[in-house]
Order: C-alpha cells, then sequence, then structure tokens
C-alpha cells in the first residue's frame, strides 16, 4: 500500500484485507471500497472502455463513476458483473475482474477500434450496417451483440433469496449528507415516521470527506454519529444505509434496494442478500447532493486523470495518496480546496491551471491555496496529454489576451486532477415529473414546480456552504413533517468549513472551441462519446438534445450521464449558438443506478412465481405416470400412459376405452358460478343467448354467452337447483372474465335484478363418468337416486350420497356417451375419485385426459370455445344458433348479432373436413383454399380449428371455420400446406353417432 | 402505482384496481329500435381525451364494485371517484 497515508482517514488500519484484482492479490484497510485500496496500492488502470478499448482508470469515488467497472465473482454462481469499484465494498478473500479486454487489461486486442476510430464515428452502427438488408439479422446484428455490452452475466440460477418489503412512512428523505441528516432529525422531532436512506455504506455524505469541518462545535462526523445515534434510538425512524433511492413513482412511491450481504466476506443464511422496499410516503426530502463535472480536453480519459472532488475523497476519507505528482485543473474553486488537501498528503502539486479568466478566479479555496504557496496558474488550458496506461504529463496551453491558445509546457505529473464545478443531483425530482429552471450563476439546472408532495434540500436545490445546506436540510424536514399534519420547528445550525463554491462552467472548455482536437476528448466516458461525436450530430441535422442523445449515445446506459449530462449540453448549447437552457434536458430515467432483477423478483420465483392450482385427482395421477399440460394456473392430466406409450397410443387406449366400455374424466377445473336471487333466471335470460325462465328445476341446459357485438364469449352447462338459485359452469379458462362480465351487467346495466353470484370453482370437485356402462358403474355406488333413463333423463339433475357423501349428479355428456358428472364438495373429490375408479374395475374403467376428451368430443363436433371459435364468430357461425331464445326481448348480443355483416351468408362457419387420405391427420390452424394450383396472390377461405385422429373411426377427422361452409358441403377443398395440397372435403361436424343414439339410452 | 379512492373502501393501491374504459357509455336496451348507428356508437366508439375524464374503474382485488373516476390523462391523476349513478360536475371535465 505505497499510496497510503500515515495517519487520517475513516479507513481502519488495524484491519488489513487481502484480495485479488484480475489474479493479483492486493492488500486493503476495513473501510475500502475496491476503487480506493487499489489506488492505494498505486493501480491505476481499472477497465477498458465500451467502443474504443481505451484504457480507463477511476473517475470518480461514488455512484457517479462512468469506468472503473468490475465483475465481482463470489462462485460460479454469484459472479456480478458492472460493479462500480468505487462503490464495492472490499472483504477478505475478494475476487474482482477488469472488463472488456481480451487477453488482458494492459494489452487488449479489441484496442484496435481506437485505431480504426476514425471508421467509427456517431451513428457508426446506423449507417454502417444497411446492406445488404438480409445480413442484419444474420451477420451483423450477432457480431455486434458479440462485442458489445459490459460484463458477463452468470449463467447458473441465482442461489441468493431476496426480500421485498412495502412501508408507510410521513417522511422519506432520500440523501444522508448534511441536509439529509438535518432533515432526518428536524422531522423525527415531530414525532413522525421517518425513513432516512443512503447509497453509501457509511452516512454523511460530503461531510466523509472533510477534514477540518465542524457543526455544532463539534468536528463534522462526531455530531454526523450523534445525529444517527439519536435517530437510531428512536423507534419511529428507520435509518437504511447501503441504500439507494433508485426510483420516484406516482403518488410518492419510491423504490429503495437495500444491498445487505454485498460487503461481507461470508453471507449469513438467514439474511436475504438485498431487500426492495417499497415506500408509501405522505413527504419525501430529496437531499442528494451533487455530482462533480469533469473538464473536456484530449486525453482526459487516461488513467491518472480523476475529478478533484473524487481526489480529496480519497486522501481525507481513505488516507489514500492518488498520485506523488499532480496537476490539477481548475475550472471552479472546488479545484483549489482539493489541491490543499491533496498536497497535505505529501503530494506535490505540480500546477494548479485555472482554464478561467483571471479577474473571474475567488473563493476560499483559491485564497487558501494561495496561503499554501501552490504554484497556481491563470488563463491556463489543456492541450493534451502524454502516456498510455497511466498519465505521463498534462500539456498546457496559454491563453492570450486576444483569447488565442498557444502551446506551453508539458508539466511532468502522474495523475491530474479536475474541477469543471459541480451539478446538483436532480434525478429523482425529475422522475417525480418536476420540472428544473436553469440558474445562470450556478451554470445548473434545479428543481423547480413539483408535482409530487416532494421537496429538495441542500445542494441538489443549490443551496452550498455547509452551514446553509444543513439549515436548508432541517427547514425541509421540519416543513415536510408540518406538510404531513405534524408540528415541529428548526433550531438553526451552526457549521463552519471552507465553503469553496460550487459554480463552474459546463461544456467544452470555451478557449478549445474553435481547435479540432488531434487526441479525442471525452464527454461521456461510459459510453466513449467524443466532442466531435457531438459535434458531427449537428452537422448532420441533429438539433434536438433527445436525438442527439440517441444518435450519439451520450448520457445512455447504466450511466444515465452523471457526469457527462450538462457537458453535453453545454457543447450543444456552444455549436448552436443558443443558450443552455433553451437546448433543454433529456429525461432522467429510473433505475438512478442498475437494480438486480434479483430484487425485482424477489419470492416470485420457481414454485412461488406463479400459484398453481392442482385438481382432486392430481397426485393419483402423478402416482400413475400421468402427463400434464398446463391450463391456465391448472395443471390437468393430458393421458395417463400405460408402459412405454407415447401420447397417440395412449389417446387411442383411453378413446377406445371410453366408447366401448366406460372412461373417467377429472372435470374439476370448469369454472362455476353460482347465481341466486329472486331474479336469478330473468338475469341468465338476459346475460346468455338462451331461455331460462323455461328450465325446470332439477334440469340443466347448455348455455352459449356472447358479447354484445353478437360473438361467441363462453358457454357451458348451467343447472337449475331452485327456483332462485341457477349452478352455472364456464370454460376452465373463461371463468374469471365471465364472472367479471356478470358483476358488470349486474352492477351497471341492470340495478333492478335482485341477483347475487358467487363463483363456486374450487368448492366443487367434479368426476365425469362417460361410457355405455357409466350407468351401471354408478348404481354400484350411488345411493337414494333412481338412475333410470326415465328417471333420470339426458341433461337431468339428481341428489344423492356416494359412500355418505352428498353428491349432485348431472347427467350430462361431453362425449356422445351415456355419461355422468358428479359434483361433490371439494374436500371429497380424491374420495369421490377413487371410489369410482374402484368401482369401474369391474368394467375396466379407463381414466382419460384432456387429449382424449378433445378427441372424443370432436367426433360429436362438440365445440371448444377459444380453439373452433375465435371472438369472431357468432352462435350461428359456430353452428349452435339452436341454442338462441327467439322469442325474447333482449339479451347480451341480440343486437349485435343482427348487423347485416354477421348475417352474410359468405360469414365463415364452422364445417367438419374429411381428408381424402384417412391417414393423413390435418394441422390445426392450416389454411383452407378452393383450388389446387392457383396463381399467387389467392385468397385463403378458413382454417382448420380441430384436427385428431379418431380411434372410433379409423380414420382423421378435422372442423374448420370456411367462408360460406355450409353451403359447400361434400364439395372438396384444398389444405394448403408446405409439401403441398391435401384435398378435403366437407361434410358435417357430426363424426359420430348423428342420431345421437348412444347418448338417449 | 397510484393510490386509488374507492368510493366504497377507501384509499387502496393501484394493482387493487382494474381500468373499464370510458364511463357513462349506455347499452341501448330495446334491440328492436337501436339503429346501426347507435350500435356503433356503443360498440366501438369512445372519446381520446385530452385531460380531465370520466372512466369505469372496478375495485376487482378488494371489494369488487365497479365505480366512475374524473382522471387527468396528462398527468394520470385522479381528480375524483364517484358511486355507480352518480355524476358529480367539475369545471373542464366533458360530459
Amino acid at each position: 500500500m505505497k499510496a497510503r497515508t500515515t495517519t487520517g482517514g475513516r479507513v481502519d488500519r488495524s484491519k488489513k484485507i487481502q484480495f485479488t484484482f484480475d489474479g493479483r492479490s492486493y492488500e486493503g484497510l476495513a473501510g475500502d471500497t475496491l476503487a480506493s485500496a487499489l489506488l492505494a496500492n498505486g493501480v491505476h488502470l481499472i477497465g477498458r472502455s465500451f467502443k474504443y478499448h481505451r484504457p480507463r482508470g477511476i473517475l470518480g469515488s461514488g455512484s457517479e463513476e462512468p469506468n472503473a467497472l468490475v465483475t465481482v465473482t463470489r462462485d460460479a454462481a454469484r459472479r456480478t458483473p458492472n460493479l462500480r469499484a468505487t462503490q464495492v465494498e472490499i472483504y477478505e478473500g475478494m475476487t474482482a475482474e477488469s472488463q472488456n479486454r481480451w487477453p488482458s487489461l494492459e494489452f487488449d486486442v479489441g484496442a484496435i477500434n481506437n485505431l480504426l476510430s476514425p471508421m467509427l464515428p456517431a451513428g457508426f452502427y446506423n449507417k454502417t450496417f444497411m446492406w445488404p438488408r438480409s445480413w442484419w439479422f444474420k451477420v451483423y446484428e450477432p457480431k455486434i451483440r458479440a462485442a458489445a455490452g459490459l460484463g458477463v452475466a452468470p449463467t447458473l440460477p441465482d442461489p441468493d433469496r431476496y426480500a421485498q418489503q412495502y412501508v408507510h412512512c410521513e417522511v422519506l428523505v432520500v440523501g444522508a449528507g448534511p441536509a439529509g441528516l438535518a432533515a432526518a432529525a428536524a422531522a423525527a422531532q415531530s414525532g413522525a415516521r421517518v425513513i432516512l436512506c443512503d447509497e453509501q455504506a457509511e452516512m454523511g455524505g460530503s461531510l466523509l470527506s472533510e477534514r477540518s469541518a465542524t457543526i455544532e462545535g463539534l468536528p463534522a462526523m462526531d455530531w454526523v454519529a450523534q445525529t444517527l445515534a439519536s435517530l437510531r434510538a428512536n423507534p419511529r425512524v428507520r435509518v437504511l444505509a447501503r441504500t439507494t433511492a433508485f426510483g420516484y413513482f406516482p403518488h410518492n412511491h419510491v423504490g429503495l434496494s437495500e444491498r445487505l450481504t454485498e460487503h461481507l466476506a461470508t453471507t449469513p443464511a438467514n439474511l436475504p442478500r438485498e431487500r426492495l422496499w417499497q415506500v408509501r410516503a405522505s413527504e419525501v426530502v430529496l437531499a442528494t447532493g451533487g455530482i462533480e463535472r469533469p473538464l473536456i480536453f484530449p486525453g482526459n480519459d487516461i488513467p491518472g486523470v480523476m475529478l478533484a472532488a473524487a481526489a480529496r475523497t480519497y486522501a481525507n476519507r481513505y488516507g489514500v495518496r492518488v498520485g506523488e505528482r499532480i496537476a490539477v485543473l481548475a475550472g471552479s474553486d472546488a479545484a483549489f480546496e482539493a489541491a490543499v488537501d491533496l498536497s497535505a498528503t505529501g503530494a506535490t502539486v505540480a500546477v494548479i491551471a485555472d482554464v478561467r479568466p483571471v479577474g473571474s478566479i475567488d473563493g476560499p479555496g483559491y485564497a487558501a491555496a494561495k496561503s499554501a504557496r501552490l504554484r497556481i496558474l491563470p488563463n491556463a488550458t489543456a492541450l493534451g496529454v502524454t502516456g498510455k496506461l497511466r498519465v505521463e504529463g498534462l500539456q498546457l496551453g496559454l491563453i492570450g489576451a486576444d483569447g488565442q491558445v498557444v502551446a506551453g509546457n508539458t508539466i511532468a505529473c502522474d495523475t491530474i486532477v479536475m474541477s469543471g464545478g459541480y451539478t446538483p443531483s436532480v434525478h429523482l425530482h425529475s422522475q417525480s415529473r418536476g420540472k428544473l429552471s436553469y440558474d445562470e450563476t450556478l451554470g445548473a439546472f434545479l428543481p423547480a414546480a413539483t408535482v409530487e408532495r416532494t421537496r429538495s434540500a441542500g445542494f441538489s436545490r443549490g443551496v452550498s456552504g455547509l452551514a446553509a445546506a444543513l439549515n436548508d436540510g432541517a427547514t425541509a424536514g421540519a416543513a415536510a413533517a408540518a406538510a404531513a399534519g405534524l408540528h415541529t420547528t428548526a433550531a438553526p445550525l451552526s457549521a463552519s468549513s471552507l465553503d469553496a463554491g460550487l459554480a463552474g462552467q459546463p461544456g467544452a472548455l470555451p478557449q478549445l472551441a474553435g481547435l479540432i482536437p488531434p487526441k479525442k476528448a471525452f464527454v461521456d466516458f461510459q459510453n466513449d462519446v467524443t466532442t466531435r461525436d457531438i459535434a458531427l450530430a449537428q452537422r448532420e441535422g441533429f438539433e434536438s438534445i433527445e436525438h442527439i442523445k440517441r444518435y450519439t449515445t451520450t448520457g445512455m446506459a447504466t450511466d444515465q450521464g452523471k457526469t457527462s449530462g450538462l457537458n453535453a449540453l453545454g457543447i450543444v448549447a456552444a455549436t448552436s449558438n443558443r443558450r443552455l437552457a433553451e437546448v433543454g434536458l433529456t429525461t432522467y430515467r429510473m433505475p438512478y443506478t442498475p437494480v438486480t432483477f434479483g430484487a425485482f423478483a424477489g419470492a416470485a420465483r420457481g414454485e412461488q412465481f406463479d400459484p398453481v392450482r392442482r385438481t382432486p385427482s392430481h397426485d393419483w395421477a402423478v402416482a400413475r405416470g400421468g402427463v400434464f399440460e398446463d391450463v391456465g394456473n391448472w395443471k390437468r392430466t393430458r393421458y395417463f400412459p400405460i408402459g412405454s406409450e407415447d401420447m397417440d397410443a395412449a389417446v387411442h387406449r383411453e378413446c377406445l376405452g371410453v366408447r366401448n366400455s366406460v372412461g373417467m374424466f377429472d372435470a374439476s377445473t370448469l369454472g362455476k358460478i353460482e347465481v341466486v336471487g329472486k331474479d336469478a333466471a330473468e338475469f341468465l335470460n338476459r346475460f346468455y343467448v338462451n331461455n331460462w325462465t323455461s328450465l325446470g328445476v332439477n334440469r340443466s341446459r347448455y348455455g352459449i354467452l356472447c358479447r354484445d357485438d353478437g360473438f361467441v364469449y363462453d358457454d357451458g352447462v348451467i343447472v337449475r337447483l331452485a327456483d332462485d338459485r341457477f349452478h352455472v359452469t364456464t370454460t376452465t379458462g373463461g371463468a374469471a372474465r365471465v364472472f367479471g362480465m356478470m358483476e358488470d351487467y349486474i352492477q351497471t346495466e341492470w340495478q333492478d335484478l335482485s341477483v347475487w353470484i358467487t363463483s363456486t370453482t374450487e368448492q366443487w370437485a367434479v368426476v365425469a363418468v362417460q361410457g355405455p356402462k357409466a350407468r351401471e358403474v354408478l348404481a354400484k355406488v350411488v345411493t337414494n337416486v333412481d338412475l333410470s333413463a326415465a328417471a333420470l333423463p339426458h341433461m337431468g339433475v339428481a341428489h344423492g350420497q356416494i359412500g355418505g357423501i352428498p353428491v349432485i349428479l348431472m347427467r350430462v355428456s361431453f362425449t356422445g356417451e351415456l355419461g355422468f358428472e358428479i359434483n361433490v364438495p371439494a374436500e371429497y373429490g380424491t374420495d369421490l375419485w377413487e371410489a369410482i375408479y374402484a368401482a369401474g374395475q369391474e368394467f375396466a374403467i379407463t381414466p382419460y385426459g384432456t387429449e382424449a376428451m378433445h378427441v372424443l368430443r370432436a367426433e360429436k363436433g362438440y365445440i371448444i370455445v377459444g380453439q373452433d371459435t375465435d371472438g369472431t364468430l357468432t352462435p350461428d357461425d359456430a353452428g349452435v344458433a339452436w341454442a338462441i331464445g327467439k322469442t325474447k326481448r333482449d339479451f347480451v348480443g341480440k343486437r349485435g348479432m343482427e348487423r347485416p355483416a354477421l348475417k352474410a351468408a359468405n360469414r365463415k362457419q364452422l364445417v367438419g373436413l374429411l381428408t381424402a387420405d384417412p391417414a393423413v391427420v390435418l394441422e390445426e390452424g392450416a389454411q383452407v383454399v378452393l383450388e389446387p394450383n392457383r396463381p399467387i396472390p389467392f385468397a385463403m377461405i378458413g382454417h382448420v380449428t380441430s384436427s385428431y385422429f379418431s380411434a372410433t373411426l379409423g380414420r382423421s377427422i378435422a372442423m374448420a371455420v370456411v367462408e360460406g361452409g355450409r353451403s359447400k358441403m361434400d364439395q372438396t377443398l384444398h389444405v394448403a400446406m408446405p409439401g403441398g395440397d391435401i384435398p378435403v372435403k366437407v361434410v358435417s361436424t357430426v363424426f359420430y353417432d348423428p342420431q345421437g343414439a348412444r347418448l338417449n339410452v | 402505482m397510484l393510490v386509488i379512492e374507492c368510493p366504497y373502501c377507501g384509499a387502496r393501491p393501484e394493482p387493487e384496481f382494474a381500468y373499464g374504459g370510458q364511463a357513462h357509455v349506455a347499452r341501448p336496451s330495446e334491440p328492436a329500435t337501436t339503429t346501426e348507428d347507435e350500435l356503433l356508437q356503443y360498440l366501438y366508439l369512445r372519446d381520446n381525451t385530452r385531460g380531465l375524464f370520466r372512466e369505469r374503474w372496478r375495485h376487482v382485488r378488494g371489494c369488487g364494485r365497479f365505480f366512475n373516476a374524473i382522471r387527468d390523462t396528462t398527468t394520470d391523476f385522479f381528480v375524483t371517484t364517484y358511486k355507480v349513478g352518480e355524476r358529480p360536475d367539475l369545471p373542464g371535465v366533458g360530459a
């Protein structure tokens, strides 16, 4: 640690920490970030840039860092790319690596891009990869994708746990610098529930980097400790360190991401890795401080060029000397303040070159530098930097009285620190849709009108100077508490510090504006955007700052222009002769810094990603090797293979089992709605197309539901259990939306009706017993029911018991066979399933799944809404117009289906199709055409909706919607397939037992 | 995530609610006398207001009730919510 000072700073010199960077071992101290520890070891080269692969070092000291992105790896599944080394806290044994280089950081093949850079201007991708068009997907895009991006994400599942918590408070304070701490203290005094969060490990903000500031007569950090202790002791206050307020959402909903274990060498099993806080605050105080701006000059990205505030932070907070011989480039008074503190670390300050005109150089920093006898050179500028992997010298330019720049000396140095003034961090204010206005004196956009109940405090709204920032924070905290209905007054706070001015001047140095720099001068370090790129974009006609941003990529990606935004605006303003305020700002987007997918996913992964609905026969089916399919959130058994059967073989056997003897099917997933009330029948009359007033008690009817536009929406059997009580079934997938539609009409259109509905889908388990032997199976188990055809005819309903369980027996069939659906309270579902299976053994009962159910119903031409219909078929198109109650005055869809277009003769109608070759099974979705060998283009007159091989019929069957289909009976049409047309004959949709002889037994 | 005032339950977070489109679109209840134009209006034509807009919401993961709201489509924010059958007048709100 050759660059570590002997005393000072907030690191613990008694706790040494070993870590590796790019495979080499280094030693740091407890309290170090990866950046400060590497700098303490004299390591400045940290990464390669995104586009040109230029060597890059450390620019900043916090979340503003655009260059020093690293990957930290704990194990194969815990590899986190694109972390800012300035925010990574080191722990014993940490493994960190640089990114975007191959084979090594010092020698990187990709750096050829730097030599090719005349060919890589702004908009390069857009201009170059245009032609030939077909190459885009196959060649250009994959190559660009492989070359682009930073870091590599792990491919293994994330083994860690992520927590999420919702919380309410009266006052949320973002940022725990002087203003934020004072705000939180003032708000807490009122009795408000307060949350104070800060992205750093240690609270104190800018005070962490101060050497001699005092507050209330105490050393500043003692005041911080005292304030934090009193906040932490208050049960109504929550203090969250390592917690970034990353997004400001409507109605004071603020997202915080808290990192709990990233800094620990061993992670306790009881702690989540991160916690996502969703805060709903009555009032928000934004005390987010500001970020220093780089100066723009050729070579300003070479490792060793650093922000002055960052260098000062490394000196005062971490006890690290960022260089031995330092040149300071001043565009603000803060640079002088930094120079004084750097000189105190034992480094030599070779020169302070000030880019401002002589008369405008003043301030407490300047005075301190003068009294420290540092060498100050006014009217100077930087023409370039020598060195490749590390700064070796600063090429000075001297500004003459006429504004002309003449080349000056090259000052030998290993580090250059720069300051172009500060930019207030208005990201969250802007995300909350607050307005910004430009302050000419400060050269900064400041928060103006707010939309949310929020206020900014301290430097984030342009208040500089420690005492002023403290009191501004305290006032804001008290005002926030008052606005939330609590009362307190902010006591004035006293403080002393150097208070170097924070003003500067955004944009490129004006004295360089006329020069075309021979070397690159970077505006946006993360996206490798230079002054020339921005000038080029404007020459090519991009005027709007939003367009320039997208064309040059300045201010994009993870960095969101934290250090580059205002400088880019300054350049655009200068080159287009506009005032900066006229150029306007681009949108600040969330997140403020990247948030992991894990934090957003929380517990919603694997089993917890989405609820799973299981039927009563689920475990039984699993035990017998049943194959499942997802229907909505339901797991339904698709088929029950025996031995090595594939799906076709199993379905073949299951279908024949039902037709020849008896089968059983778990129909519990059907949607069920109980409709109750004296107007229940009238409600169903208005809602479904059928007539319901004529339906007797303990009788059922197949119902069709349309929307008001006249198109089929759902279907299902409806049972009248009593005069004022109906049991409505819906399709499995349609249950929720039918229920919602019923509520809509009951609550809004038909308030005259006395009717209530309840979802009973999960209250009833249903087993369908279907086949010629179904009655004999039931006779063995059902008591107190006369099962004879006379007593319980098709669509009849009876109440009885099975083994003492109360059952509702519905004689309905979705197979065309004699069939029953047995309804029991859901808790008896498994018992029922097993009782039926046992009783059916004598008849070799076949459990069948959804696939066989589909084949069996298609053989009978029974439609499935959503498969054979698609929201554009009327009941007549679907062949179920017989269900419509013709004498009803009104029902949902009645007027809609009267429209001329919905009654046209040539509408698509559902028909059956038989292939000429009975072995050929059509593809569902295939297009139907009139003529073979037709010229292109040609009309498609319909498509196949259902298609299966029917074991019962020993051939393929299909249903299709075809224009004027019912008038095309027995005609030959063609199904267009890539391998050639397949001739088909149009037939009735009922392929099996058209007389219904098997049903009515 | 907005906070929405259900007229029956009070303030609740947005995920409890479902949007229901433009409010006060009356369903023609006499099919025999409903003209093609009236039907077109009812089924398909909706306003696309910039500014204060009357719209339907449902507290679907709460009390289940439908209600109406006046919301500013330029800011997303609700101005007021009200029960079915009510119709508060506000300056600048269309019928």
